[in-house]
């Protein structure tokens, strides 16, 4: 199979505006002839199908939430990028773009990225007649702030809850087109397969969690905007519910999944507390612009008060490691950092399983420099939260930080018009691989999700029914069709498997010890024996799953340990592509960092020669290996470098 | 720590329900209320016995999906928290906890402890947006709006529709809910354009999905995880008259 970005060649400035005179169109009166399935309603799918309504097409939209409005774009604190220079600090389109590929380290496509840059502007435009409160200054103009290391303000927000008013500004233009009757919502439904017929996605198998009821979608195009699979590691900043199963049923279904190892850790989450932990909760990045990290020198110092601790003892080790960036330095960085303190033994707050995992992130210095009141007036809300959570004051006593799993930015692999592999399938946002390369940079997913819903997929939509609608009109998919009886059926027989397997473990049992593996050998740093071990371990456990699962109740009524069992079911088919991934991909970038691959301060080192490439695999069936398949990534106007924030 | 748990067990919205108790013998005070429930409903699960259905999925107090009376209170006795985002320290060693679905006509239980909310989603449909196609919008910062203003509005549009406010409410009202984004979009210039249609029509679904109207008890505010404030009412109330008398001949009906 040759992977082809269908990226318009020529200069990259223009490439957009020219593939749009070059894309059909669908005339107006046409539209209404067309279905749209959107899977997923978080920043990516809600802002697809109210627009998609907006221009006239039928839409379907599918949540497992009760509401769209709690999809976990809710939860994004810190902001979003776009390129407006309202500052006038020297940003542009070119530099955001710029930006992004080199804090993806090089391996994202250029110009997927460049796109992304130009369409930031007009998401804030969009945001803002929206309603969406943005901060503002006194003038009454918008106010931005400078996040996640950049060296420009381009950051727009809403206090810490920028994903929220943002979620919620796309929520109540999608509900407006409920209301109109242009999309029909369902709420509290999960898709669980995907149907494919005469080589194009046509339709959608799901399950309505109330009922239990198996029922079939079917539409001219099928956009899938599910989010992650960062929840294959159990603990992390996603929300409980947030799975794979959508992405994952479509890549058994022929759609490549992309860059399975790349995923981020973020480095400022509160602390796992102990053994009945349920998921992390992240502290936003921009604390950073204040506290300060820290570790005690001596590993007899970290059970003490950090308060006692004197300054000469203490270790701020990204500032003595990175003197330019400091405290700044990209969340890869500052992770894997922490990490290693950690591992040295130097790691502070309570002991769980014999560890010590956390360092501090202390406001002393910011709190005599500012005053109480300004950190107040800048981190009130996250304070409160960290003390409601942990028990302790961070104006009084360091936070204690560690790094957690908080985004994937490997996904379904798609070309520039956001196409899967499987004509006819789309997938937007955090779901698909495309724009942040290795790392994503703070306050970017919010602009790609809503890049990829309000101005990509309107236009590459309509392309695909110009060239293809006829076709597809003509083809008729329904219940009785032979694609349709054997997705329904294979949909039946997981539930009856799971319903009936009469095991003495949870769902959770496994995902625990699965985000354990995952955790241990494919986590911040990764080894060949490790991901060697995971290899074995996994399917081990698939099979102890499909032994010893108990799944309590029936099919037919709002089971919710039914529904953790089939997203768990995927998830252990999901971790061991991802583990193959990472040992496949003999180099360090970005969030993947092999142990093998480092500079000898301990830096990821990569080796462009070899893998300048996406890894696209083909699933080829549970427990077989996968066939790899490479899009070569070429770069033309951003220059190779070894990332240094030294 | 020990603990005794009163939980509100129904099948379905047509089963009666009533409470069932559970004893747990080690809790962990660090845990969060819903890890303490996940405990219960792990060992349900290992017995064979279905767990207890609720709601939830951030857990970090900001998507609005969990819910539930604790011990009287909507999402339990800590004030500006929600039920995921409550630690067990804040009850004692030995204590006994009732839990309870929100109970409103206009919120019918699915089961246990889920209910259905999804009367919220229609008041919103009804109203609670600015209409602008997308691609229609003009730069940014061509709306310049004072901080003060934005930040009011900004108060007014923290509310996560978690629906505690109805389940506090002696007249199981959903005012505040409603009020909340009546204000947010009606204090902005972008909202201005559709203000008095907005509140009509807004109302006319609360009143129509059953929820009953205020009568000042303030059990809403008291018992909103993001303090949103009673004052939003008021607004509310201020707008609909207009709608309904001054503005009676702009308003287009529905």
């Amino acid at each position: 199979m040759e992977l082809r970005s269908n990226a318009p060649e020529g200069p990259i400035e223009t490439a957009w505006e020219r593939h749009r005179f070059d894309m059909k169109l669908v005339n107006p009166a046409n539209k209404r002839k067309f279905t749209v399935l959107v899977v997923g309603t978080g920043l990516a799918g809600g802002s697809a199908a109210a627009t998609l309504a907006e221009l006239g097409y039928n839409v379907k939209a599918f949540c497992f939430q009760d509401s769209p409005r709690r999809a976990h774009s809710i939860a994004a604190q810190g902001g979003i990028n776009a390129a407006k220079n309202y500052q006038g600090d020297g940003d542009s389109i070119y530099r955001l773009f710029y930006d992004t590929v080199k804090g993806g380290d090089f391996r994202s496509r250029e110009r997927n990225v460049y796109r992304l840059a130009q369409l930031s502007v007009e998401i804030i435009d969009q945001a803002a007649a929206q309603g969406v409160p943005f901060a503002r200054e006194y003038g009454g103009l918008l106010a931005n702030r400078s996040f996640g290391g950049a060296q420009v303000s381009r950051t727009f927000y809403a206090r810490g809850q920028t994903g929220q008013q943002l979620l919620l500004g796309c929520y109540q233009a999608l509900s407006r087109q409920i209301d109109a009757g242009n999309v029909e919502m369902h709420a509290r439904t999960e898709m669980l397969e995907l149907i494919v017929d005469n080589g194009r996605a046509r339709g959608i198998v799901t399950r309505d969690l109330l009922t239990g009821k198996i029922d079939t979608h079917f539409g001219d195009a099928v956009i899938l905007a599910t989010g992650g699979y960062g929840n294959a590691y159990f603990l992390s900043t996603n929300a409980m519910g947030s799975n794979a199963t959508a992405a994952w049923r479509a890549h058994r279904k022929g759609a490549l999944f992309a860059n399975p190892c790349y995923t981020q850790i973020h480095p400022t989450c509160i602390p796992v507390h102990g053994t009945h932990q349920s998921k992390l909760t992240l502290m936003s990045e921009s604390l950073r612009n204040d506290g300060r990290v820290w570790v005690p020198k001596k590993k007899e110092d970290c059970g003490k008060d950090p308060r006692k601790i004197p300054e000469s003892d203490r270790d701020y080790y990204l500032e003595r490691k990175y003197p330019a960036f400091g405290n700044l330095v990209p969340r890869d960085i500052a992770s894997r950092s922490a990490k290693e303190v950690c591992d040295e033994g130097r790691g502070v707050g309570p002991e769980v399983d014999g560890r010590r995992l956390g360092v501090y992130l202390d406001f002393a210095d910011a709190i005599e420099r500012l005053g109480e009141d300004a950190v107040r007036d800048r981190y009130g809300n996250l304070f409160e939260m960290y003390e409601r959570i942990t028990d302790e004051n961070p104006y009084k006593t360091p936070m204690r930080i560690y790094p957690a799993v908080h985004y994937t930015m490997g996904g379904l692999w798609v070309d520039y018009n956001l196409q899967s592999t499987i004509p006819g399938l789309f997938v937007l946002g955090e779901a698909n691989f495309s724009d942040h390369g290795a790392n994503r940079l703070g306050a970017s997913a919010l602009m790609q999700g809503l890049a990829d819903g309000y101005f990509v997929i309107p236009y590459t939509l309509g392309n695909y029914l110009g060239h293809h609608g006829r076709e597809i009109l003509a083809n008729t998919v329904d219940a009785s069709s032979a694609s349709t009886k054997a997705a329904v059926g294979d949909v039946e027989a997981r539930i009856e498997k799971l319903l009936g397997i009469g095991g003495k473990k949870s769902p959770d049992h496994f995902h625990r010890r699965l985000g354990q593996i995952m955790w241990d050998k494919c986590g911040m740093a990764r080894n060949k024996a490790g991901l060697e071990e995971a290899l074995v371990e996994i399917p081990k456990l698939r099979e102890e799953f499909y032994s010893n699962l108990a799944v309590p109740g029936s099919g037919d009524d709002f089971n919710q340990t039914l529904v953790k069992a089939t997203r768990v079911a995927d998830f252990l088919e999901i971790g061991e592509l991802m583990v193959r991934d990472a040992l496949n991909r003999e180099e360090s970038a970005g969030g993947h960092f092999r142990e093998e691959h480092q500079t000898p301060e301990g830096e990821a080192r990569r080796d462009d020669e070899n893998f300048t490439y996406v890894a696209a695999w083909e699933f080829n069936g549970v427990g077989v290996e996968p066939t790899l398949h490479k899009e070569q990534l070429e770069f033309e106007y951003v220059k190779l470098t070894q990332r240094s924030y030294k | 720590m020990k603990i005794t748990l009163h939980v509100w067990r129904q099948k379905s919205a047509k089963d009666r329900g009533d409470f069932e108790t559970h004893r747990l013998d080690d809790v962990s005070a660090d845990s969060s209320f819903l890890e303490m429930l996940d405990q219960l409903n792990d060992g349900l699960v290992e017995q064979g016995r279905e767990p207890v259905a609720f709601d939830h999925d951030c857990r970090e107090g900001i998507c609005g999906a969990c819910g539930m009376v604790i011990n009287g209170y909507a999402h339990g006795p800590r004030a500006l928290t929600t039920a995921c985002q409550l630690h067990m320290r804040e009850f004692g060693d030995g204590d006994e906890i009732w839990i309870e679905p929100w109970r409103a006509k206009a919120f019918p239980v699915i089961k246990d402890l889920a209910v259905d909310r999804s009367a919220f989603d229609r008041i919103i449909g009804a109203g609670g947006y600015v209409s602008v196609n997308t691609g229609s919008a003009p730069d940014a910062n061509e709306i310049a709006i004072p901080k003060k203003i934005a930040d009011q509005a900004m108060d007014a549009a923290t509310c996560i529709g978690c629906g505690a406010c109805v389940a506090a409410c002696p007249n199981a009202s959903a005012m505040l809910f409603t009020s909340a984004k009546v204000s947010h979009l009606g204090m902005l210039p972008q909202g201005q354009v559709e203000r008095f249609d907005r509140v009509r029509n807004m109302v006319a679904q609360h009143d129509a999905e059953g929820f009953g109207g205020c009568t000042n008890h303030g059990e809403c505010e008291a018992a909103c995880p993001k303090g949103i404030s009673l004052e939003w009412i008021a607004r509310m109330n201020r707008d609909f008259l207009k709608a309904m008398v001054a503005e009676r001949d702009t308003v287009s009906a529905r």
